[in-house]
């Protein structure tokens, strides 16, 4: 809260002063975050305007469901939630650091610090096992008459329509084994993997139709491009901003703040996070939630 | 409370002494989060029961929800709203565009897909824009 007692005829445009009576570095660092606020909104608008032009999309209801340690469970929606909160809560550490900051007091300072990027740190890794279970992740699809198990990558969209089920049936007759080995290798872990390699065609088939899979046919290509490209530009900034706290961090150990007199560099650190924390909201709006 | 500023700075802003501010902001943003997840688990939990109009309607609602969390993260933790009245405006005037930019683009995006469902305007469009998805001949490539 600030309670700026500025006289009323104080010439702003005069030169001399700031006309918005914050620092260069302080403007300048808005300025770019509004630059990089149009970046994002262009990825993301594009990516609502693809999203709009085709008839099926990727319900974002199935596709992240996963959660650690979780094995198959079907937990929709929860851990987005746990990488939501973690950027809230890094970006409340990150503000009491620049609350520290104004009271002049270092302790505090590299003690908030320290929280922040750890919250930074756990939500990349966060976003590194996201990305490992989409892309390793097993699902049969129906592809040229043929059955295929894929992940979701750049190149690889297993989450269009459900595949009619007589084409799946027919699909089985025609499919190779060593495809029917990797769609009897999705259905379990462990023991059933090395059965699948053992089995015979015959019986690979019958387990395949024992199982009732959900067979589906490739969705639009544009999901896994949108999908790593936004959140891996999302998670860069964050890893940089990581960096920049880090050296922030560092600095104010040096007692380099102290020496200056103020902690500003640590409240523009701070916008910088902030941003990174807003623009993952809207990601999580645009990609999860609606 | 800090004594040197930059050279520019007419007057320094008083800050407050006590972190209740910050907490109270964080405890809203909590709360619309976890709004915002409520109510989008109810969408799935409803999902293929529920009219076009009511989802479409939630989702606009949730999307209202974030931009409230839009506002209470700049102003209050990146202290936007402590700022001159005309350097809050260089931020939020040039952000207005977002507003047509939305509009515009989800509509030429719907328009994109009423084309090719009609095959550029030339045949009706039998495609329901609202239907859960069935197997249509998009399926065959």
């Amino acid at each position: 809260m600030s309670t700026t007692a500025i006289p009323t005829n104080t010439k702003w445009w005069n030169g001399g002063r700031s006309p918005f009576n914050i620092s260069y570095g302080k403007v300048m660092m808005w300025y770019f975050l509004m630059s990089d606020a149009f970046t994002f909104g262009a990825f993301l608008i594009s990516y609502g305007t693809i999203r709009f032009s085709v008839n099926h999309w990727a319900d974002p209801n199935h596709v992240f469901n996963a959660f650690p340690f979780a094995g198959h469970a079907n937990l929709p929606l929860a851990f987005v939630s746990l990488m939501t909160f973690i950027l809230i809560f890094s970006s409340v550490t990150m503000v009491l650091a620049v609350h520290e900051g104004h009271k002049m007091n270092r302790k505090g300072v590299e003690k908030y610090m320290v929280l922040t990027i750890f919250g930074g740190l756990a939500f990349l890794g966060c976003q590194a096992w996201e990305w490992t279970h989409m892309i390793t992740g097993d699902h049969t699809v129906l592809v040229d008459g043929v059955l295929k198990t894929m992940g979701t990558t750049v190149t690889n969209n297993p989450w269009g329509v459900a595949a009619d089920p007589n084409a799946v049936a027919a699909a089985l007759q025609t499919t190779p084994d060593a495809n029917l080995a990797s769609v009897v290798h999705s259905l379990g872990h462990g023991a059933d993997a090395h059965a699948g390699a053992a089995m015979g065609r015959a019986e690979m088939i019958s387990t395949i139709q024992a199982a009732n899979l959900q067979v589906t046919t490739p969705g639009p290509i544009a999901f896994g491009g949108y999908f790593f490209g936004i959140t891996g530009f999302h998670g860069f900034h964050v890893f940089s901003g990581v960096i920049i706290n880090l050296v922030m961090l560092i600095k104010t150990r040096l007692g380099h703040f102290d020496e200056r007199g103020h902690y500003e560099m640590i409240e523009k650190a701070g916008l910088y996070w902030h941003f990174v924390d807003l623009v993952w909201v809207f990601v999580f709006l645009c990609f999860y939630l609606v | 409370m800090s004594s040197h500023t930059s050279p520019e700075i007419t007057h320094a802003p008083e800050h407050a002494s006590g972190t209740g501010r910050i907490w109270k902001t964080f405890w809203v943003l909590s709360a619309l989060t976890i709004v915002e997840l409520a109510l989008g688990y109810f969408l799935y939990w409803k999902h293929g029961h529920l009219s076009y109009g009511f989802t479409l309607s939630t989702k606009l609602l949730i999307a209202a929800l974030t931009l409230a969390k839009a506002y209470y993260i700049v102003s209050i933790f990146m202290h936007l709203g402590d700022e001159i009245r005309n350097m809050i405006m260089t931020i939020i005037v040039p952000l207005m565009l977002f507003i047509w930019f939305i509009a515009a683009f989800l509509w030429d995006g719907n328009s994109w897909k009423v084309l090719r469902n009609t095959d550029a305007g030339s045949r009706a469009d039998h495609t329901e824009q609202h239907q859960p998805a069935v197997i249509d001949k998009d399926a065959k490539k």
